[in-house]
């Protein structure tokens, strides 16, 4: 039993459905003390999350899709934030890599060829490559000239935005804040989704994300460059005295990292929209990337789950105003939650104090 | 008037995880050396911790003359007449010596800094008590054994009664153990009560009139120091027979393997730390590099490995000259080390004792499988077999964690992976530092048989114990330079504790 105990204080996962838990009790307290009737809350999370609306008894599949596909960039930006991670890295330029992806894939989609399929891949792929660069770059000037990775990526934010609006104005059609509509050979859109979701947005994008957990499961887990990379991570020193090529494995992972979230841009420009934006902000999901990586542990099934509960959140947001609860409480769990993860460690404290009482009782302390 | 200057009386102290005192009693008479005995993790240190009022202890009475105290902080324990002598000093290293000694209590006259008496009295104490300083010489200008004797001063300014050294001659040469060791004498005859933390049997015998023992947080006995023998102070202290002398069969070197030329090297801050230095090791010896802490060691070593670069000179393994190559490629040619620090450079604490055997040669065949997979199972199978030659303890066997480990198993883990890369040369710091016997036997056989097999070892021990006892040869360092190289044979510890000291060879010889 104390045994079991233990073993969940210590495990990562359990940490992370604690801290979520307590997330949710607060913004529960927060909703009350505003006069809210906090049920109204969770019975929109219930109808984001399963589609069942419990006040009048119908169903409708469109919400758990839309939910699924808000989902798609924030575990794309989670995978970012968390490859990264576990190599030592604090990679807060997600949101610079998204937008670059966004801004490529919008740009191919609009001047690329209109071959069936072939269209698509190329913006895609695009997306991909300009995220690996944008991350690369940040990753090659750490590891070669001793770069601060959190100030570059931070400034590289600023400059993707500014370079995007710049691309962007110059596409065909382009006003101040939309080009043109893509045409069809460059949509990701899936017609059966379509079809059984009542016409949601839900696209191919969500294959695409499944692909990418596999692949960052696959590499950090069962490949030797990802076992490269997590010594380094875990241990720089040891990981340079064994003669792990830390440079490398530093580049290449901030390149991996870039890659997830320019595949992010990729999906939401060519997946939730007809045509290009010309963004005057940031669309957060870079950011938001990073506590999806935080609260799943920067595991490949941990930031997917997380990256579903932002989701969620998200999707709750319109149907929580419908209830007359401010949507801005689904932003105020979600800061509680990783303020809550910041915390973590005065749960191990608290264990260490359990520990010591039970130190203490076995050789007769009073 | 009690019996006793110090008694603690049933002292339990926990961290979470360990009970560093279980029910402890330390009783010191007045004006004895009185030393404290444990290995390494015993308790000793927590002990004095208490003591000094750095640690509050869960359970336990202290009494001072009779009189039970309270110690909530060391300013508490300074005001009782309580000092310590800390084994890393606590000394501004751009101030005077009288600065460090009145810092936090400077003397003042109407308002304004009094150094002038402050000197006065460092002076008296200083001539009192034979501990001779340059109270005006900066504490960056003066030698180790005298910043220790500025430590001393800087308890007796504050008047205290009983002074607590903790493992004091570490980072003494020989000479300046013996000029210590006459301290301590002096401090006794004046009327000052002295505790010393230790795990050196001889200077307990030397100069100490009781022994306390500690092992593993329990308090087994206190002895007269004139009764015992070494030989069962060593027995009390790990509680079972221990054998000091390792066998050692005779052995004609052989070719070179290893050969350092000219080195020079800086360290990460651009100062240079080795200057000049020539050494070669052969097949089946070990060459020993003798020396004070801090006297170019880690550097040398550190260029060796490839972790720092070398200024000048060249470094030739097996007749290739390795000083340009990667340090992947060093490993590949033949380089194996056991680096001194073995939490930093050793191991990843996150990764299992799997992973960990593994470290330096995950990317060879063995352990490859289609499509770059790594094969875990063959990283099991090899640790499994490297647990069971070098009986490594752990929890949960391949799969536990290293950081899990204790120092002792940690240093076996390293030492297995090293040895079966079946190095041509090892290269070996500091690979007994803060294990326990039992541990240490078992590393020191471990590398003996390396030698006895072929290989060319090479080893920086601060202990110098360790260095007569493992060597073939011994390279004495002092200031990045080789001072001499000397058959084991032909040199006793007292002569190479002078040329650690910076005299030249021929004083030994």
């Amino acid at each position: 039993m104390k045994a079991e105990r233990k073993r969940l204080s210590e495990s990562d996962g359990a940490t992370s459905v604690l801290v979520v838990l307590m997330g949710f009790l607060v913004g529960t307290i927060l909703v009350a003390l505003v006069g809210k009737n906090p049920l109204n809350m969770y019975k929109a999370l219930f109808q984001a999350l399963s589609g069942y609306n419990i006040d009048n008894g119908r169903m409708n599949v469109r919400y758990i899709a839309e939910t699924l596909n808000y989902s798609v960039p924030f575990i794309l930006c989670g995978l970012s934030m968390g490859f990264a991670n576990r190599v030592g890295l604090f990679n807060i330029g997600g949101e610079g890599q998204y937008i670059m992806g966004l801004t490529l894939a919008q740009t191919v989609a609009l001047l690329g060829p209109q071959i069936p399929v072939l269209h698509w891949v190329l913006a895609i792929l695009a997306a991909i490559i300009i995220g690996a660069l944008w991350g690369g770059v940040v990753g090659i000037l750490k590891a070669k000239y001793e770069v601060s990775e959190v100030v570059s990526t931070i400034m590289l934010n600023y400059v993707a935005l500014y370079l995007s609006r710049i691309i962007c104005l110059q596409l065909p059609g382009a006003t101040t804040y939309k080009t043109a509509n893509f045409p069809k050979t460059a949509l990701i859109e899936n017609t059966f989704f379509q079809a059984i979701t009542h016409n949601s947005l839900l696209n191919n994008g969500i294959f695409m994300m499944i692909v990418a957990v596999i692949i960052y499961w696959f590499i950090m887990e069962k490949t030797s460059l990802g076992y490269g990379m997590r010594a380094t991570g875990f241990n720089k020193d040891a990981a340079r005295a064994s003669g792990i090529p830390v440079v490398r494995s530093i580049s290449i992972s901030m390149a991996i990292s870039g890659a997830f979230a320019g595949l992010a841009g990729g999906i939401v420009a060519l997946g939730s929209f007809k045509y290009g934006r010309v963004l005057a902000g940031m669309d957060n999901y870079g950011f938001d990337g990073i506590a999806v990586a935080l609260v799943g542990n920067c595991t490949a099934l941990g930031t997917t789950l997380a990256g579903l509960l932002f989701g969620l959140l998200k999707n709750a947001q319109a149907l929580m105003q419908g209830k007359q609860i401010p949507k801005e409480i689904t932003f105020i769990i979600q800061g509680l939650i990783v303020i809550f993860i910041a915390l973590r460690s005065a749960l191990k404290l608290y264990q260490e104090y359990l520990d010591k009482r039970q130190l203490q009782k076995e050789v007769g302390v009073k | 008037m009690s019996e006793y200057a110090i008694e603690m009386r049933g002292i339990t102290k926990t961290f979470p995880g360990v009970v560093a005192n279980d029910n402890v009693t330390l009783q010191v008479r007045p004006c004895e050396i009185h030393a404290l005995l444990g290995e390494n993790g015993a308790g000793k240190s927590t002990l004095m911790s208490i003591l000094f009022g750095s640690y509050s202890a869960d359970n336990g009475q202290i009494f001072l003359d009779g009189k039970e105290v309270s110690i909530k902080n060391p300013s508490v324990a300074t005001s009782l007449g309580i000092g310590m002598v800390h084994q890393h000093f606590k000394l501004v290293q751009n101030y005077t010596v009288t600065e460090n000694i009145v810092l936090g209590m400077e003397p003042t006259k109407r308002k304004l800094l009094d150094l002038k008496s402050a000197r006065a009295k460092v002076a008296r104490l200083s001539e009192q008590y034979g501990l001779s300083v340059d109270p005006d010489a900066l504490v960056e200008d003066i030698t180790v054994g005298q910043q220790q004797r500025v430590e001393i001063l800087k308890t007796l300014f504050r008047n205290a009664n009983t002074i607590i050294f903790d493992e004091p001659t570490a980072v003494l040469t020989p000479q300046e153990v013996d000029e210590l060791i006459e301290i301590l004498r002096k401090l006794r005859s004046e009327g000052k009560t002295i505790l010393l933390i230790t795990h050196k049997l001889r200077e307990i015998k030397e100069v100490a009139d009781r022994c306390t023992v500690l092992r593993r947080g329990r308090y087994i006995g206190t002895v007269d120091v004139a009764d015992v023998t070494e030989q069962e102070l060593a027995e009390m202290m790990v509680g079972r027979a221990v054998k000091f002398e390792i066998d050692k069969p005779e052995q004609e070197a052989g070719a070179v393997v290893l050969s350092l030329r000219n080195l020079e090297v800086a360290d990460s801050a651009g100062i240079v730390k080795v200057r000049d230095l020539s050494l070669d090791v052969h097949e089946g010896e070990i060459v020993g590099i003798a020396g004070v802490d801090g006297n170019g060691q880690s550097e040398l070593l550190e260029a060796i490995t490839g972790l720092l670069p070398l200024s000048k000179g060249s470094i030739i393994l097996d007749g290739k000259e390795i000083d340009r190559c990667t340090i992947r490629e060093r490993i590949e040619a033949g380089l194996g080390y056991v680096p001194e620090d073995r939490q930093k450079f050793g191991l990843v604490a996150d990764f299992t004792i799997a992973e960990n055997s593994a470290l330096k040669n995950y990317y060879h065949p063995v352990y490859k499988k289609k499509f770059g997979l790594l094969d875990f199972n063959a990283m099991e199978r090899e640790a499994n077999s490297l647990i069971e030659q070098f009986d490594i303890r752990s929890a949960e066997g391949a799969a536990t964690m290293a950081g899990s480990l204790s120092g002792g198993n940690q240093q076996k883990v390293i030492v297995a992976r090293e040895i079966s890369l079946s190095p041509k040369v090892l290269v070996v710091a500091q690979p007994t530092r803060g294990l326990d016997v039992g541990a240490i036997e078992y590393i020191r056989r471990r590398i003996i048989d390396e030698r006895d097999k072929g290989g060319a070892i090479l080893l920086v021990s601060f202990e110098l114990d360790e260095i007569m006892n493992l060597c073939d040869r011994i390279a004495t360092i002092s200031k990045g330079q080789i001072v001499a190289v000397n058959r084991q044979d032909e040199v006793d510890e007292y002569q190479i504790g002078l040329m650690m000291a910076g005299s030249q060879a021929e004083v030994a010889l």
